[in-house]
């Protein structure tokens, strides 16, 4: 479970975060909320790649503050552009990086390479440059590379934004597949359709919390109001 | 002409890449040396040799090389009006000779094994307080990464042209503003994948948002 209790978080002097207490234990949970209401920074809390200017954010009883390491092996992060996920030249070499970075034993890495490979489609491409990717599929091996990690949560910032229809289906459809825990932040009302629950920011704040039909037309008064 | 490694089975492909950087560097510092256009030209005919038993199609050799050959045709250019023909044809046979070798390497080893080589040789150096591990990280990271501020300084120049401004010397601020916002994501990036200490400085992410709201570009 991840739980935040009176989380607020400050840029400088600018509060971007105030006073959220959620305990996420929904398996898919939305995050939704207009430009700069917050939502990044709440997804960065959740890994502890930022830690709360007051409050605190546990993982599984972890305090981010103390454990950050140990929170970010089991909280794998996808971020928005792919580009800086991939650190590696090429496909096979970027899922390796990641095990090998997780202390999994050299001899299992090649397999474990191979079955990501196969299970995201990127067979073909083992050796295949980075760059020369498409879009959509540079975002399928950036979630591959976190999957092969095997964390027991993954949050999204955006995942789909920068992909064409096709890929952004491709993308949605690994989404609702994932057997972990996911927190997805997505101006994409219709990927969140079908989540457990979704959750709306507005200012720093939460204002809404409840099933993504509720969250929905929170969101929309929110904007015509 | 990076990364662009290219599969067979070969025993050019199966040498350890540590072997291969050596007779890399071997060559080259021979070459600089060589003063005969006999002995150079037998090197040029040696090293396709080698991508014959590499099997690396001469398309794929080509496109390789290609990017490298207005260089190439500069330096020998230059070479003709301040030297001569006879040192000119030198000069671009030792060019040559290296490119073709060098490619060869990148064509027939992969990154991993690249960094792992370099890794190993720089082990002994620990004690001085070197990280091979790190310096691995940043050879990957810098094969990886070229291409992809190759594509952004294409998009600010794009960018630019499509407001009117053909030739501007401003196109590095841009450019700079974006690697940065660059190497800020890549260090976020790294920490969510495992690597390096996590806590990451309030100070150098406010200092890149200080640059990142003066960009001049804008998202688009
Ligand atoms: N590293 C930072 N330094 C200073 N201010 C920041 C930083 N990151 C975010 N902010 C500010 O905090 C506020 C919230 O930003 P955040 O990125 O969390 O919003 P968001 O909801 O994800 O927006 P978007 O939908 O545009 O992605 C914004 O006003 C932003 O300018
Ligand atoms: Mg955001």
């Amino acid at each position: 479970m991840i739980e935040l209790s009176g989380v607020g978080h400050r840029f400088g002097d600018r509060w971007v975060l105030r006073g959220v207490d959620l305990a996420l234990t929904e398996r898919r949970v939305a995050v939704i909320g207009a430009n700069g209401s917050g939502k990044s920074t709440f997804a960065r809390l959740l890994n502890g790649l930022i830690v709360p200017t007051e409050g605190r954010v546990r993982v599984d009883g972890l305090d981010t503050r103390k454990r950050g390491r140990e929170v970010r092996r089991r909280v794998g992060f996808v971020f928005q552009d792919p580009d800086v996920q991939i650190v590696m030249p090429t496909v096979a070499e970027d899922l390796a990086f990641g095990l090998k970075h997780h202390d999994v034993p050299k001899v299992s890495i090649p397999g474990l390479v191979d079955r990501a490979l196969a299970d995201f489609g990127l067979a073909e491409y083992r050796d295949h440059p980075a760059h020369l990717l498409s879009g959509g599929q540079k975002q399928l091996l950036a979630i591959a590379a976190v999957l092969v990690t095997d964390p027991a949560y993954i949050v999204f910032d955006e995942p789909t934004t920068l992909l064409d229809l096709r890929n952004k289906r491709r993308v949605v459809a690994v989404v609702a597949g994932l057997a972990q825990q996911v927190v997805v932040v997505s101006h994409d009302l219709d990927l969140l359709a079908d989540f457990d629950r979704a959750v709306v920011f507005d200012e720093g704040r939460v204002v809404a919390d409840g099933t993504p039909a509720e969250a929905v037309a929170a969101y929309l008064a929110l904007l015509s109001g | 002409m990076l990364s662009l490694y290219h599969d067979a089975r070969t025993p050019v492909h199966a040498l350890p890449a540590g072997v291969k950087l050596s007779i890399l560097v071997a060559v080259g510092t021979a070459v600089f040396f060589a003063g005969s256009a006999p002995v150079l030209g037998a090197s040029l005919g040696a090293v396709a040799l080698l991508y014959a038993l590499a099997r690396v199609p001469a398309r794929v050799a080509w496109r390789q090389s290609a990017p490298v050959l207005p260089f190439l045709v500069l330096i020998v250019a230059t070479q003709v009006l301040i030297a001569g023909w006879v040192v000119a044809a030198l000069v671009g046979l030792r060019v040559l000779v290296l490119v073709a070798l060098a490619n060869l390497v990148t064509l027939t080893t992969r990154t991993s094994a690249v960094v792992a080589a370099v890794e190993a040789a720089l082990r002994p150096l620990r004690p001085l307080g070197v990280r091979p591990e790190r310096v691995g990280l940043v050879v990957a990271m810098t094969i990886r990464f070229i291409p992809v501020i190759k594509e952004q300084a294409d998009l600010v120049r794009a960018a630019q042209r499509a407001r009117g401004v053909e030739r501007s010397t401003a196109f590095l601020v841009p450019l700079l503003v974006r690697t940065l916002r660059l190497a800020d994501g890549l260090g976020e990036a790294l920490d969510a994948r495992g690597v390096g200490s996590g806590e990451r400085s309030r100070r150098s992410r406010a200092s890149v948002r200080a640059v990142r709201t003066s960009d001049p570009q804008g998202d688009q």
